[in-house]
């Protein structure tokens, strides 16, 4: 039984009582008004949504569908040095409220993306937050070198979910101590005036540990979350559906294991257990109360993946009901609303 | 590449044929876009259900006086069942025209349609096309049995030359669309064949057009998750002009290919000249 037929003419929608207190008037707040200001690294962005990483290409596709510039930012498929084939296909299975992917990080290589796709996003007035890894972490490193100086970057995400060649293969994700050593050599060479979040995986033990790990590092950011692993067997040929067995699932699913780890991360902090810095939240986004509840939960931005392959205008659609949803919640500002479900 | 546009587009008609479905969209602005090979992605479930990832289908016509488009498809899953169960009136979520559309050649000549199954939905417009311009047609169709055949009669108010091929021998030649095939393409001097179909049967098309010397268009259909080019699921292996082998997209850089160009045996493989096959690794 769900709550909708029991209680649903009943809900009652709750006001922010903090900004009715200090001069709001709880549901008087205007969309428009509305300051979307987002915390990103140690600066912000004019609002909170971008694209997840490998579901905007490098912005080319979207652009036909929305103006790019209008997001907070755009983050890019996953980079790395060299050009990648990716896997072999079937590379996709759908699943319900969702979808598993194993793309293998296809892409042309950084090189390609700097002289090619970077200077026409910003061209377009894009702020590009850019996904990069490596199988090693002098890879990661050697990225974040080459955006240097680079137009339209607005800073790095680094996808701590590839797999780790010195570690038999096992992501950087998997441990504190690897996630670590990415961060730091990223850090060590990446403009400092670029923020560097960290894309965390939700399939550890502990995500805080890895958060904490990262922060440590030098992150001015993190990510969450990254897919999960998981296995679609074909009934009919009796054999996996994805040609790499094993892909990264997706989608409305995920949310609340996203929600989970936002939250959990947010906590410690809050407990000063990890130094504070601004959460990018994802995982199943599909509507602006979707990304409210990541706001809610600890996260300063959020990130739509998924739900763009089913409309591409969904980024722009989301913001524009976060917007809305804040404002009929009396929240002048995003930044009151970040974290707001700790308070109880 | 075309250029897309998406529209919430009310259902004019929608009714079986043989073991398809017809659908009529009214869709503003998207008719007078469309080029014969463009498809259509439609989203399957609404704004908030549990299918998440639309559904591309050949565009079969489009009218830009009446604003509509007609899509042909069978039910293959949950997202095509769900779609035919929908009723005139109901509004589904389309985003069109996508894919590059079929080269078509400058003047009049001779090309033949080879079609798989409702894998010849694209080739009728195209077949106006090359009518249009003084060109002639002429059509092989063939399905596992006659229900699966489409657009028989809609190919012979073009040409009297229609041959059809069903496996059971149910309608016209018994066996596969390949038998007849080389005899056709020289009855009809053909210059260019198009085919579209079964990647199998683009295959074996492709091959015999290779042996025979005639230039060859495929339309392929490989299974996609967005339709718009950011997914990369629907890749295939496709030289290149600069002679270079990679996994290119069918929704954007496709659907339709120089047949010549792509390496229907290396599909779902990496092959090791793949460029960026190397940082695969092992696996």
């Amino acid at each position: 039984m769900t709550s909708e037929g029991m209680t649903g003419a009943d809900r009652t929608v709750f006001v922010n009582t903090a900004a009715a207190s200090t001069g709001g008037t709880g549901t008087g707040v205007a969309p428009e008004a509305v300051d979307l200001t987002a915390p990103f690294g140690g600066g912000s962005l004019p609002n909170p949504v971008t694209t997840a990483s490998g579901c905007a290409g490098y912005g080319r596709e979207l652009a036909k569908f929305l103006p790019l510039a209008e997001l907070g930012s755009i983050t890019t498929k996953t980079i790395m040095l060299a050009p990648r084939s990716g896997r072999a296909t079937p590379r996709m299975a759908e699943t319900a409220s969702g979808m598993l992917n194993g793309i293998g990080l296809q892409g042309s290589g950084i090189e390609y993306f700097v002289s090619h796709e970077l200077p026409w996003l910003a061209e377009r007035g894009a702020r590009v937050l850019v996904s990069v890894a490596g199988e090693r972490v002098e890879e990661f490193a050697a990225c974040a070198r080459a955006l240097n100086g680079q137009p339209g970057v607005v800073g790095l995400e680094l996808n701590l979910s590839c797999p780790n060649a010195d570690n038999r293969g096992l992501v950087f994700a998997a441990n504190p101590a690897t996630a670590h050593d990415v961060v730091q050599a990223v850090r060590e060479v990446a403009d400092p005036a670029l923020p560097v979040y960290a894309k965390l995986a939700p399939d550890v033990t502990s995500v805080t540990d890895v958060a904490k790990a990262c922060v440590r590092a030098g992150a001015d950011g993190l990510s969450m979350i990254n897919t999960l692993p998981g296995v679609v067997i074909d009934t009919d040929t009796l054999r996996p559906r994805l040609a790499g067995t094993v892909g990264g699932l997706s989608g409305p699913a995920i949310r609340p294991v996203a929600v989970h780890c936002v939250y959990e991360v947010h906590a410690a902090m809050r407990a000063g257990e990890c130094a504070a810095v601004p959460i990018l939240g994802m995982g199943g986004i599909r509507t602006g109360l979707d990304a409210l509840e990541f706001v809610l939960a600890g996260a300063s931005g959020v990130a739509v993946g998924t739900a763009v392959f089913n409309d591409p205008t969904t980024p722009l659609r989301v913001l524009d009901e976060l917007r809305e949803a804040l404002a009929a919640r009396g929240f002048a500002k995003l930044t009151d609303a970040v974290g707001l479900a700790h308070h109880h | 590449m075309a250029h897309p546009v998406q529209r919430q587009a009310e259902i004019l008609e929608l009714a079986p044929v043989g073991a398809y479905h017809r659908l009529v969209l009214r869709a503003e602005g998207i008719a007078e876009r469309v080029l014969p090979g463009h498809f259509a992605a439609l989203a399957v479930d609404g704004a908030d259900g549990s299918l998440l990832l639309r559904r591309p289908f050949f565009i079969h016509r489009a009218d830009p006086a009446e604003a509509t488009i007609e899509v042909v498809f069978a039910e293959a899953g949950r997202g095509t069942r769900a779609l035919a169960q929908q009723r005139v009136g109901d509004v589904v979520d389309v985003v069109a025209p996508l894919g590059n559309a079929f080269a078509i050649p400058t003047g009049p000549a001779s090309a033949l349609m080879v079609a798989g199954g409702h894998g010849s939905v694209p080739l009728f417009g195209l077949a106006e096309r090359i009518t249009e311009q003084g060109g002639s047609v002429g059509f092989i169709l063939g399905a596992p049995t006659a229900d699966r055949l489409f657009g028989v009669e809609q190919a012979r108010a073009f040409t009297p030359d229609v041959l059809v091929t069903t496996d059971d021998g149910s309608f016209g030649i018994r066996g596969q669309i390949t038998l007849p095939l080389t005899e056709a393409m020289r009855a009809i001097e053909a210059r260019v064949v198009y085919a579209a179909g079964p990647t199998g049967m683009l295959r074996a098309v492709a091959e015999v057009c290779a042996r025979e010397g005639v230039r060859c268009f495929t339309a392929v259909e490989q299974t996609m998750a967005c339709g718009v080019g950011v997914c990369m699921t629907c890749v295939l292996p496709v030289v290149g002009d600069d002679g270079v082998s990679r996994l290119v997209r069918s929704c954007v850089d496709g659907p339709c290919f120089d047949g010549s160009r792509v390496r229907f045996d290396d599909i779902g493989a990496v092959p090791p000249d793949l460029e960026g096959a190397a940082a695969m690794g092992e696996r």
